[in-house]
């Protein structure tokens, strides 16, 4: 059992004892370390000013860079991680980097503050060898807010930096690893300070162990929602489980007719594996948080919290998904609409924990469709979600399954809606009694994000839509990421 | 002594006109520029943390602190009864109790309203102890919208009315009659750095506060007033700005003086450094209006009379309502030639954040008013809403269609200049036919084309505050220090003004320094505000630099005994007759002499006047002019909406430096967009904003931006003698955004089957989708 906190910071290793597990890397690096080049916008994961770049060993073996919230990421997260902050860019005579050339040169600052984060999160995507497109580099940078610009001048920056080559003073991936491989910090984590515990076990059977023996404890996996409890509700539990260091957890792998999908497998890591078999779902996944939060957020882990707004579980709940629970060495599997029993209410007994996601195989790819809406198209909470699997057999509705966010305090099926259209031909006058039978599923709620007779009348005009698309399929119906020029 | 071989360069590096990157730059994209928390902190650094009501509008029955005071780490427990001076930050009106909570309890006026602060030895111990506290409420009735505040006549500022010639008899005349109403929703700044300050005591009470204020003498003031100090102790220092936009005109105040109220209680500097939700949940913003229009028009379209009643929803305190309801006056003609009009204008008062100053400043919405009514109009009369906008534009030469409903005569009107350049740069014409052509194919997806002008008004309306102050310092090495009263926020001011000490000295850029903004060394300032900036400090700069010199012109006159009309400034040297001196050795040659290299500058803006009980006057000293054509599309099964285009071209005069120019004209045109599309604020019914950060207020992302394509007026120039003849920039451009608005508008239009879509603002998914819903009503 290790008892510090090892990683790599700007190229040089460090150990940390003695701060409060709950600290935030960001508030570690500009109070204790003095690098205040990384900045404090939101506090929430949503700005992207406090983005820094982690690199680490994926499960496939090889060095990878993702840009991350130092906001909301726990310091002893980093445990066995290469961080790298704006500071550490530039060249040893200070040269500035290509990244930080190209947003000096063309005017991709105004204020400055914001500056640092995109720096970061394009240093990371030039890593991480992004193409230069234009629809692409919007995605990547959905997660850094910029109220200055306009973006266009961050945009011009961005495909100069991703077409260069890297600065020649940088590092290459395989230093990176050798330095990561010679932290040390291979093993389990039992880190204490200040009374509070913060646990990193590395195997599955060790983390279901620990879960079921310490039911009090605060399972974390990438903290896109538990940093929020930290930073916002000021939420200072006794002791902490870390998954993020459990191998088994982040894998994805076949089953048979389906793809086992671990709980901390990020949104990143799912959406390699998911887009293939289900675009509709891929083209969800991308417009969910940044890509900040796409690579610690995590879909198991998500779900296992219960978070009444997300959009992976009506996703999965249309494709038939189900849930993979364990108590130490008990296991079970449900459906995974059967998990959510109220708002903020699962069927998770305590000390259990979510391990996968087991997510069938499509009969017909491309048959699930998912329609998303919310406000801003990129990084906003849904007001609506539909996810349909129709499957139409000579004309006739042969199943249907209609999943909806949004509509109710949990993320749930249209039972009345399914049950119009099922046996019945796929014909607008069926799908009309559908979306009338909806009002029988659903009495949703107004709040800030659109009023109770919005969400039913979009809640119904999805439908439509659905009909339309796979009925009369040259009708344009989406508002696609508009690739900016 | 000038070798007589050196070739002198042509021309100075950096003078004013040249593209030049912003001064931080290279120090933004390294994480090198300091702003106000990078500062290194003191060892005895105490840390401030707010209580904030949670209700709307509340009496304080008792309040026990002794929780919160006995709090780990806790240093001081603040309420009202520990402010030595005035327990008011307000900016104008002193109706800002600072903190809600005194010795004898207290009212609450909105959910936000600060109570008492908690300074700690740790940001997180003054947060948890703030949490601490038991407050026992009663509960009072609370006025949170327009239409409550109407029907109570609550108000923040009596009402106000411009009017010329008879309104009422001219609509009832007129041939056709168009009415209708718009809701537009307020803005959150959004400035990605949120408020702070800190506070450090010196001796005999003096105080030094770091503070991010685009109004550091303001800020000066209330710091003095809340520590019953004279001003002359308290110094307010600000280097740059993460974002202001307005909302650190008076924001900033409340920080600052809490903070030095810290300080000043115990001794030791403070910093108080809001919580993003804290900042969104206290701070005032863009007011939401609602618009009242009535119009008589002819066949054509042409306004014959017209009346608006604009109901501003202002928030618990006046702050700066007055005079952005004025603005939004002024603005209600945008580019509109009126002949006989009434706008009557209510200043109400609402149990919520005190509504503030926010780019453009009450003109986006006075103007939206006016772009709505030209949509309103075509649409009623079946004209092409782009002839109807032309037909009533101001006439071109000032003559007998040129005065606007204040009376005041439009003289430098180009407009109808860059209205055709832009129409047919964007093609207009031919993509609105194409764009009918789609939308007959498309029964689910349409479109919508738009075109609109901007003309801006430019000086601060309330006159007194068209004054600007600058120190200019030459070194006895030649290198310049600048300082003038305007502050950094990212608009690019700093290295504006330095381009024109530059410029006016004759030397290069990288010579001049500019250091941060200090009260110390340029009093009585005003805000950094109503896009005055270059051109205020740029004169003042430029006073100062010609009384430099003056005195060097003198002194080489005197010296090489030439007269002073034989002394040139050339680029990097003067030449005095024969002789060729560089710069820095005419410097030292000067100082040996004893002349003095210190100059303060002054500037007060010209010709401008404002008799406000007649509403008659010259409140601006010119106009700036833009105009835009922006294609979106809908969705109208969902109301989901999207810009694809927009084409701008905005006149900034001869530009000062155009990459800063062009900068603040598409950060403007993205931010007028969020404000009209997808940020919307929500208070639910208790009065509280529930739309208090980034995760449910949303601003633009990069994927938002449309395709953009945009330019400066080649034959900009201002027939006003500012400063190099450019134009104020910082505002105008927000309000190109009204285009996009519009063509989703039209979008909506193209998916109805006649009726008007009447749509409001913000254009969120469910504004567009009852858009469309009027639209096929």
């Amino acid at each position: 059992m290790d008892d510090a906190i090892r990683f790599a910071l700007n190229g040089a290793p460090v150990a940390v004892r003695g701060v409060r597990p709950t600290t935030t890397l960001l508030d570690w690096l500009r109070e204790t370390r003095g690098l205040k080049g990384t900045k404090e916008g939101c506090a929430e994961g949503d700005c992207g000013a406090c983005t820094v770049a982690v690199r680490e060993v994926g499960p496939d073996g090889r060095l990878r860079t993702v840009p991350i919230n130092a906001c909301i990421q726990l310091l002893p997260m980093m445990h066995g991680r290469d961080v790298v902050t704006v500071e550490a860019l530039a060249g040893p005579d200070g040269a500035l980097s290509p990244v930080q050339q190209a947003m000096a040169e063309l005017h991709g600052s105004q204020c400055g503050f914001c500056t640092p984060g995109f720096v970061m999160t394009l240093w990371a995507a030039r890593r991480a060898g992004l193409a230069p497109e234009p629809a692409a580099v919007a995605e990547a940078l959905a997660g850094n807010l910029c109220r200055c610009t306009g973006y266009g001048p961050i945009l011009a920056a961005a495909a100069r930096s991703l077409s260069q080559p890297v600065a020649p003073w940088e590092e290459t991936d395989a230093a990176v690893a050798e330095r990561l491989s010679a932290l040390g910090a291979d093993g389990p984590l039992d880190y204490a300070a200040e009374g509070r515990r913060f646990l990193a076990p590395t195997d599955l059977d060790a983390l279901a162990d620990l879960a079921a023996a310490l039911p009090e404890a605060t399972l974390v996996s990438g903290a896109t929602d538990v940093g929020l409890w930290v930073t916002k509700a000021l939420f200072d539990p006794e002791t902490i489980i870390w998954t993020g260091r459990v191998a088994e957890m982040k894998a994805i792998r076949r089953e048979g007719d389906a793809l086992l999908i671990g709980a901390g497998a990020t949104y990143a890591e799912a959406l390699a594996e998911i887009e293939a078999p289900y675009p509709d779902i891929g083209a969800l996944i991308r417009r969910i948080g940044g890509g900040q939060v796409r690579a610690a957020g995590a879909v198991g882990a998500n779900i296992a919290n219960g978070s009444p707004i997300g959009d992976m579980p009506p996703a999965l709940i249309a494709a038939g998904a189900r849930l993979l629970l364990r108590h130490g060495s008990a296991r079970r599997e449900m459906p995974l609409e059967a998990f959510f029993l109220d708002y903020r209410k699962q069927d998770r007994r305590p000390g259990e924990i979510v391990e996968a996601v087991r997510l069938p195989l499509p009969a017909e790819p491309g048959r699930l469709r998912c329609h998303k809406v919310s406000k801003r198209f990129d990084q906003d909470i849904t007001a609506v979600l539909g996810c349909f699997d129709v499957a139409v057999e000579g004309g006739v509705v042969a199943s249907a399954r209609l999943a909806y966010g949004g509509m109710a305090g949990v993320p749930k099926r249209a039972a009345a809606a399914e049950a119009a259209l099922v046996g019945r031909p796929w014909t607008e006058e069926s799908v009309r009694a559908a979306m009338i039978a909806l009002e029988r599923d659903f009495a949703p709620l107004t709040d800030m994000r659109a009023s109770a007779a919005y969400r039913m009348t979009v809640a119904r005009n999805l439908l439509m839509r659905h009909f339309i698309e796979t009925t009369q399929p040259h009708v344009e119906t989406r508002l696609s990421r508009r690739p900016a020029a | 002594m000038m070798d007589g071989t050196l070739e002198p360069k042509a021309a100075i590096d950096g003078a004013a006109g040249e593209a030049r990157r912003h001064d931080s730059a290279d120090r933004h994209v390294a994480g090198a520029a300091l702003y106000a928390d990078d500062a290194r902190a003191p060892a005895d650094l105490l840390h401030v943390a707010v209580a904030l009501s949670p209700l709307a509008h509340g009496r304080i029955v008792s309040a026990d602190l002794s929780a919160a005071r006995a709090a780990p780490g806790v240093v001081a427990v603040l309420d009202a009864g520990a402010v030595p001076g005035e327990n008011d930050t307000g900016p104008v009106a002193h109706d800002e109790p600072m903190l809600a909570l005194g010795p004898e309890g207290g009212v609450a006026c909105y959910a936000g309203h600060p109570l008492f602060l908690v300074a700690a030895e740790t940001r997180d111990a003054a947060r948890r102890a703030v949490g601490l506290a038991r407050i026992e409420w009663e509960k009072l009735p609370a006025i949170l919208t327009v239409e409550q505040a109407m029907a109570a006549e609550s108000h923040v500022a009596p009402p106000y009315r411009m009017a010329r010639g008879d309104a009422a008899a001219a609509i009832a005349a007129a041939p056709h009659r168009v009415a209708g109403s718009i809701e537009i929703g307020g803005q959150d700044h959004f400035y990605l750095e949120g408020q702070i300050a800190v506070a450090t005591p010196g001796e005999d009470g003096e105080m030094h506060v770091l503070s991010s204020t685009q109004h550091p003498s303001e800020t000066q003031v209330i710091v003095a007033r809340v520590l019953g100090l004279p001003a002359s102790a308290v110094t307010v220092e600000v280097r740059r700005m993460g974002g202001g936009f307005g909302g650190k005109e008076t924001q900033g105040n409340f920080c600052a003086a809490a903070a030095a109220l810290v300080a000043r209680a115990t001794g030791r500097p403070a910093k108080l450094r809001l919580d993003r939700d804290d900042d969104m949940t206290m701070t005032g913003k863009r007011h939401a209006f609602v618009i009242d229009y009535e119009a008589g028009v002819d066949a054509e379209g042409r306004i014959l009379g017209v009346r608006f009643v604009q109901k501003a929803r202002c928030g618990w305190s006046l702050d700066l309502s007055a005079a952005i309801c004025d603005r939004a006056m002024f603005h209600a003609d945008n580019a509109y030639f009126y002949p006989a009009v009434e706008i009557v204008s209510y200043r109400l008062r609402t149990n919520t954040c005190s509504d503030t100053a926010f780019r453009g400043f009450g003109g986006p919405q006075g103007m939206l008013g006016a772009e709505r009514l030209m949509d309103h109009i075509a649409h009623a009369l079946g004209l092409d809403p782009v002839e109807v906008r032309r037909r009533n534009f101001y006439d071109r030469q000032a003559g007998a269609r040129s005065v606007t409903p204040y009376h005041m005569r439009v003289e430098d009107n180009v407009i109808h200049e860059i209205a055709a350049e832009v129409l047919a740069s964007s093609d207009y014409a031919a993509r609105r036919a194409e764009i009918e052509r789609w939308n007959a194919e498309s029964p689910v997806l349409k479109r919508g084309l738009a075109f609109c002008p901007v003309k801006f008004g430019i000086s601060f309306t309330t006159t007194f505050l068209n004054q600007a102050g600058a120190l200019v310092h030459i070194y006895q090495d030649g290198s310049v220090l600048l300082n003038h009263g305007g502050t950094e926020m990212g608009q690019g001011l700093y290295q504006k003004v330095a381009q024109v000490a530059a410029s006016e000295l004759n030397i290069d850029l990288g010579r001049i320094r500019l250091s941060s903004t200090r009260t110390d060394k340029v009093p009585n300032t005003s805000a950094t505000a109503a896009s005055s900036g270059s051109d205020m400090n740029g004169m003042a700069v430029r006073d100062a630099c010609r009384k430099l010199k003056n005195r060097l012109a003198a002194f080489a006159a005197e010296r090489f005994g030439v007269s002073t009309d034989a002394v040139r400034f050339e680029p990097n040297a003067v030449r005095a007759g024969a002789e060729t001196i560089p710069f820095e050795a005419l410097v030292k040659m000067a100082y040996l002499a004893r002349t003095p290299l210190s100059a303060t500058g002054f500037y007060a803006t010209p010709k401008i006047w404002w008799d406000r009980p007649a509403a008659k006057g010259r409140p601006f000293y010119y106009f700036a002019y833009g105009a835009a054509v922006c294609e979106a599309v809908i969705d109208t099964l969902t109301g989901e909406n999207r810009i694809l285009r927009a084409d701008l071209l905005h006149d900034v005069g001869r530009s000062l430096n155009p990459a800063i120019d062009l900068g603040q004209v598409e950060g403007g045109f993205i931010q007028g967009l969020g404000w009209l599309t997808t940020e919307e604020l929500w208070w639910d019914d208790a009065g509280r904003l529930r739309t208090h950060a980034p995760s449910t207020y949303k601003i633009p992302t990069a994927g938002d931006r449309p395709e953009m394509r945009m330019a400066l007026w080649a034959r900009g120039e201002n027939r006003e003698f500012t400063i190099r003849r450019s134009k104020a920039v910082g505002e105008p451009p927000l309000m190109l955004a009204n285009a996009a608005f519009l063509a989703l508008s039209d979008a909506a239009r193209a998916a109805g089957t006649g009726g008007y879509p009447a749509l409001d603002a913000p254009a969120t998914p469910e504004r567009v989708l009852a858009a469309v819903a009027r639209a096929r009503a």
